[in-house]
């Protein structure tokens, strides 16, 4: 079997026990009681933002390795992995907004967590802009690493930055998200649904990566 | 002088340069003949250390500093006057102030450039700018020479001078490679000559008493067609 | 390390000299800084927004963007005749061409904040004068390693196509931290609060100089090297 069949296979997996997770989510996962059902969009919202930055970790992990060993693999996973995290980006960037407009009232507010993740997105962006603008493949891994390596650095100088503006200026929030201490079926269903993206991811890349080594080869 | 062992240069699945492995002594001149797309280009880079290989190793007795380099372009800044660059790249070199000013006179009227040598870079004519490209290139009196296509935008008048150049450098025992598609060119400078094609070397020896014409027939037959 | 720094010094003095000589990243720059100022001014409410609350934002909004015209700047001129080869090959290490680089963008970058600030005050009649040594130190804090990545990606993007555009996008996420933190200060200088006040900003704007100023240093020979 090819890698990008066994890609194919583990997505559609994925997409089944995912469809099971919202069964469970639906059926058998109590309602919350003050976010009614529109509670239920945290079983993809929240394992997505875990996709996509386990994306950018892996991103800026394979781009260290590939200055050390230039590895031209590594450098087609690390683009592997930056598109589907742009993907998972996506998904918590539309679900966030349908969830905050009947909970929070907005349909976005400059959070410290809101604006990491949209930070994270405009990383994503620019890091694929670069690649599509560069022709040489040898130059091309060799940029794309600096600015994945770079970017993962950024990340926690814009969490604390955005973290250090919301606390110096405290203000009310309506509704503010405190950490909820998740009753144990809502849990368990998260984790499940942890479990799930993980495994989305993993298809994803690798049908993604099989798709990069034929073009490498054209 | 400079030596290179099995080098091979590829990503992923293009290889540019397929185990490459010569050596060259003091006063030799090493042409070789390629086709575009042979590697040429790649192989003065990775000879310079512009270029990492995959795999394989080249050198150049005394480093970086021995080497005089003529790329495609002519490595100046328009907006400097042709005196402003040579003096720039001198001074990189560490050349003494002193022996700076000399060495730029004597380039700069040697290569014909004396009445250019206060203007712009930007405004010079093609062949104008390749003259103060090849001063720059020997502006700290280099021990090796790695020349891309030195004679292209040159005049024949200017060719042959930068011919008789060369010549006189080899005397005084400096070690050049130069690299080149067309076989009329070079051929009298070459003590060896070498042909390549998608990244090796085909046939490389000593030049013999070959002329043009015949170096020309051996490299059909070794490269094929072109 | 005398030599990095004489190196070092030896490429900013250059490129501070093109740029002086031909004007043209320096003169949009300012052109552009007065521009945003006018319209910032033209676009606020004077009965319902005093100045001073906008003050910082546009004064810092106005510094990043032509900060960022002026980076790309740095290695045009390096591309235009393939120089960046010659400096590359040259016996100077690559942290001295970094440090070069970088050194005459901050130069250019203070020279635009300095036209800047003066502009300002002008406009916007804002006494920055009172509390000038503390702005003075956040200006230098916030720019130090933001320019430093804008040099290093500036290297990598002027070889790829659309250039100008390319930049922005990429350095956008990293203005971020350094432009939060110091519109905070500056928030608080403008009000007449003591700059210890703003003592986690400042450790921010430290921390994030350090960071980027090592990583860029240690990345740059990748982003020059092939």
């Amino acid at each position: 079997m090819t890698l990008a069949q066994r890609g194919r296979w583990i997505t559609l997996g994925a997409l089944v026990l995912l469809a099971g997770i919202y069964v469970r989510a639906l059926r058998y996962t109590p309602v919350e009681l003050f976010q009614g059902p529109a509670q239920k969009i945290f079983y993809l919202h929240v394992p997505a933002a875990w996709s996509a930055m386990l994306s950018m970790g892996l991103v800026g992990l394979a781009s260290i390795l590939f200055l050390v060993m230039k590895d031209a693999r590594l450098d087609r996973f690390a683009a592997a992995s930056a598109e589907v995290g742009t993907v998972f980006c996506c998904v918590m960037l539309t679900t966030g907004p349908l969830w905050a407009r009947p909970i929070w009232g907005t349909w976005w507010t400059w959070d410290a967590r809101l604006t990491l993740t949209l930070m994270l997105f405009f990383l994503f962006i620019g890091y694929q802009v670069l690649r599509g603008a560069v022709t040489d493949p040898r130059l091309r891994a060799n940029y794309a690493a600096v600015v994945g390596i770079c970017g993962l650095i950024l990340l926690p100088f814009i969490h604390l930055s955005v973290y250090l503006f919301r606390t110096l200026h405290p203000q009310p929030i309506v509704l503010k998200p405190s950490a909820p201490s998740l009753p144990p079926e809502m849990l368990v269903t998260l984790l499940l649904s942890f479990g799930v993206f993980t495994l989305l991811y993993v298809g994803f890349v690798m049908q993604r990566y099989a798709l990069g080594e034929v073009g490498s080869d054209a | 002088m400079l030596w290179a062992r099995e080098l091979s240069h590829a990503f992923g699945a293009i290889r540019a340069l397929d185990g490459i492995s010569f050596t060259l002594d003091r006063g030799r001149t090493l042409v070789i003949f390629g086709p575009n797309g042979a590697g040429k280009t790649t192989l003065l880079r990775v000879l310079a250390g512009l270029v990492r290989p995959t795999s394989g190793s080249a050198g150049v007795e005394g480093g970086r500093r021995a080497i005089g380099w003529i790329g495609h372009q002519s490595q100046l800044y328009g907006h400097l006057t042709v005196r402003e660059n040579l003096r720039f790249w001198g001074t990189l070199y560490d050349v003494p102030a002193g022996d700076l000013e000399h060495r730029v006179g004597e380039l700069l009227s040697r290569l014909g450039l004396d009445a250019r040598a206060g203007q712009q870079v930007r405004t010079l004519s093609r062949g104008e700018t390749q003259r103060a490209a090849i001063a720059r290139a020997l502006v700290h009196d280099p021990a090796v020479l790695l020349l891309d296509e030195p004679f292209t935008g040159l005049d024949r008048l200017a060719a042959e001078e930068l011919g008789r150049l060369l010549g006189e450098l080899a005397a005084r025992g400096r070690a050049t490679v130069l690299v080149t598609h067309d076989v009329k060119e070079g051929t009298e400078l070459a003590s060896d000559v070498a042909f390549m094609r998608t990244g090796r070397f085909v046939a490389i020896g000593p030049r013999g008493s070959r002329d043009a014409a015949q170096l020309t027939v051996a490299y059909r037959e070794a490269v094929g067609g072109a | 390390m005398r030599e990095l720094v004489r190196h070092a010094w030896l490429i900013a003095r250059k490129d501070l000299q093109l740029e002086f000589r031909s004007r043209t990243a320096l003169a949009s720059a300012f052109v552009f800084t007065a521009l945003v100022l006018v319209i910032f001014e033209h676009g606020r409410d004077p009965t319902a927004v005093p100045t001073i609350d906008l003050a910082p934002s546009i004064l810092w909004v106005t510094f990043s963007f032509a900060a960022m015209l002026g980076l790309n700047r740095a290695f045009q001129a390096e591309l235009e005749n393939q120089a960046l080869d010659g400096l590359l090959l040259a016996p100077i290490s690559r942290t001295s061409l970094f440090w070069g680089k970088l050194g005459a963008n901050l130069v250019f970058v203070a020279l635009v904040q300095i036209v800047g600030v003066l502009l300002f005050i002008l406009f916007f009649n804002v006494p920055v004068w009172r509390v000038w040594l503390p702005f003075l130190l956040v200006c230098a804090l916030a720019t130090v390693g933001f320019i430093a990545v804008g040099t290093l990606f500036s290297a990598m993007v002027v070889r790829t196509r659309f250039a100008e555009l390319m930049l922005p996008v990429l350095l956008l996420p990293f203005l971020l931290p350094p432009l939060i933190a110091a519109v905070a200060i500056t928030v608080k200088l403008f009000a007449g609060r003591p700059l210890s006040e703003s003592g986690g900003w400042l450790r921010l704007l430290a921390g994030y100089d350090l960071a980027f100023v090592s990583l860029t240093t240690l990345l740059f020979p990748s982003a020059v090297t092939e």
